[in-house]
């Protein structure tokens, strides 16, 4: 509200414009941010809510949406289909948290030592550095998971390293499995958790872990008690923009991971397309919106409390 | 081993890892086998072939008026969102809701706001056939979550404009206008090009969004890629896939100089 008061203050000489000048400007505002406002909330704010309304209706016979209230995909979402109770959906529900998870934990002990190194760069260096770390972040995802396909064919040279060291029968691709939807998931989300690291390491106190090694702290004890608390603020940021999507990712699992690797998002993905099945969908969609409420809370909690011991 | 050594040894590893990918589609892409990923010898055959695929021309067109159109309407609009939000003296309680709904494509997952939009599309379509998914939809798709970046980078900049200017041009009796033509404008210009170039390279190489709200006879760049792994690669797919990595990269360059000129 310094706005108002700094406006009001150099008017002073003119008194009477004040109250006309102020009108001016919220009929301006409304004008100016009356649009997009208007936007957001007709194709985000008010869908988004709709979400709740839509996973409670059911499913028509042709695919439409039949507006009779039911609890039916919500029950399904706790496993109860049709043919009784079934841990399919808690195993994708569960698969795609601890994939998620895997991939920020990866992610995480890359970008450390990264993020170390790139620090301790002469400044020229650095710059080069965090444009190498920037330009995978914008390039197309759907591009980048398929060289993964060109580089883990049997023709190329993984695979026929392991093939020859008796690994892998011959003539096999690494796709798909395990070690291909890793490496497509973290080699998406690791500028995710790269960059914001980066910012904080960037201004690490480098004296404080001096003097720790002087007093012969252990390299345990100095994460703990000098890195990680300096970091935090970089490590939250980047937890939550990589952990939040590589929940909801289906892209590197549809192309990289096959029927074994079905995550909500695939899941979500198929009940708008083959399907038609729009209020689970809507239903599955509002459960991995819940999840990601869930995780913002984490940062709300954790940041009052990150303050507390500093200061 | 020494740390440095090895924090230096998982650097280059990373960064083999991130670019390992998109280099093989490169490489891939001047290769002369047809089939197979046998190394053949250097050719841009495929690349000439562009111009005869019509689907990949169709998917190009049809990206880059995406692109193009959506930029310059969500460049207005949430230009104008974060004059409005800055300039006017909205209650708090105003301004707490408003920052929720600009900050709901950057914190919620991509498909969420694709199903949010289709749920969208599917109830304006009883009342418009101008709602049906097509090009149509993937503008308005991609507007929406444009406005918000816009917003934000534009709004950063207008943080960072000082108070001074604009009292001593309201002493001076600028009106309103004047002053946000001759001053404010001007100092803004650069970040409104940023939101633009971002919002433009956010269109050309949104995936997930597209997918859910495009048409049959709407596919974009990276649905036609997307489709294309289905059925079975083909070198064209490899060139038109450089093209567009080349292409971002350019885009994201241009963008960041103008953003770190602030």
């Amino acid at each position: 509200m310094t706005e108002t008061t700094g406006a009001a203050d150099s008017l002073a000489a003119s008194p009477p414009k004040i109250p006309k000048r102020k009108n001016t400007v919220t009929i301006a505002g409304i004008l100016t941010a009356g649009p997009g406002l208007l936007w957001l909330t007709i194709f985000l704010a008010v869908p988004c809510l709709s979400l709740v309304a839509m996973a409670l209706a059911t499913r028509g016979q042709y695919g439409d949406v039949v507006w009779t209230f039911s609890t039916e995909n919500l029950k399904r979402l706790a496993g109860f289909g049709l043919f009784g109770w079934s841990s399919d959906l808690i195993f994708i529900l569960l698969r795609s948290l601890v994939i998620a998870l895997v991939t920020t934990i990866l992610c995480v002990s890359i970008s450390y030592p990264l993020t170390f190194h790139m620090a301790t760069r002469s400044k020229s260096v650095r710059v080069f550095w965090l444009i190498l770390i920037v330009v995978p972040f914008w390039t197309n995802v759907v591009v980048r998971t398929y060289g993964w396909l060109l580089v883990l064919s049997p023709q190329m040279p993984p695979a026929k390293l392991l093939a020859f060291l008796g690994f892998l029968p011959p003539e096999t691709a690494l796709y798909p499995g395990t070690l291909a939807v890793y490496l497509g998931m973290v080699t998406t989300f690791l500028p995710f958790m790269a960059l914001p690291l980066y910012a904080s390491v960037e201004r690490l106190d480098w004296s404080i872990l001096e003097a720790a090694r002087d007093l012969y702290a252990n390299g345990y004890l100095i994460f703990k008690k000098i890195i990680l608390p300096q970091t935090m603020p970089g490590l939250t940021v980047g937890l939550i923009v990589t952990f939040v999507p590589a929940m909801a990712m289906f892209v590197v699992t549809d192309i990289l991971g096959g029927a074994k690797y079905m995550l909500i998002g695939n899941l979500i993905q198929q009940q708008f397309s083959q399907a038609r099945d729009w209020p689970f969908g809507a239903a599955l969609s509002l459960a991995l919106m819940l999840l990601t409420l869930v995780s913002l809370t984490f940062r709300k909690l954790k940041s009052p409390d990150q303050k507390g011991p500093k200061e | 081993m020494k740390p440095q050594t090895a924090r230096a040894l998982i650097s280059y590893l990373s960064l083999i890892l991130l670019y390992l990918p998109s280099l093989a589609v490169a490489v891939f892409s001047v290769n002369k086998a047809r089939f197979g990923l046998n190394w053949k010898g250097f050719t841009l055959e495929w690349y000439q072939r562009l111009w005869n695929n019509e689907y990949i021309l169709e998917a190009t067109l049809n990206s880059l008026i995406i692109a193009a159109v959506t930029t310059v309407i969500a460049t207005v609009i949430g230009t104008a969102l974060a004059l409005g939000l800055e300039n006017a003296p909205w209650p708090k309680s105003c301004h707490k809701l408003f920052d929720v709904i600009i900050n709901i494509p950057v914190v919620v997952p991509d498909i969420i706001m694709a199903v949010a939009l289709v749920l969208a599309f599917s109830f304006l379509r009883q009342f418009s056939g101008a709602f049906e998914l097509g090009l149509g939809t993937l503008i308005l798709g991609h507007v929406t979550f444009q406005i918000s970046f816009v917003t934000l980078i534009v709004r950063s900049r207008l943080a960072t404009l000082n108070r001074e200017t604009k009292e001593a041009a309201i002493d001076l009796f600028a009106s309103r206008f004047y002053h946000f033509r001759r001053v404010t404008l001007p100092l803004i210009t650069p970040g409104i090009l940023a939101g633009a170039m971002l919002a433009f390279t956010l269109s050309l190489d949104d995936f997930i969004i597209s997918f859910f709200i495009h048409g049959p006879e709407s596919v974009t760049l990276p649905i036609y890629i997307f489709a294309s792994l289905k059925r079975g690669l083909t070198p064209e797919t490899n060139a038109i896939s450089t093209v567009m990595l080349i292409a971002t990269v350019i885009m994201a360059f241009i963008a960041e100089r103008l953003t770190r000129r602030t």
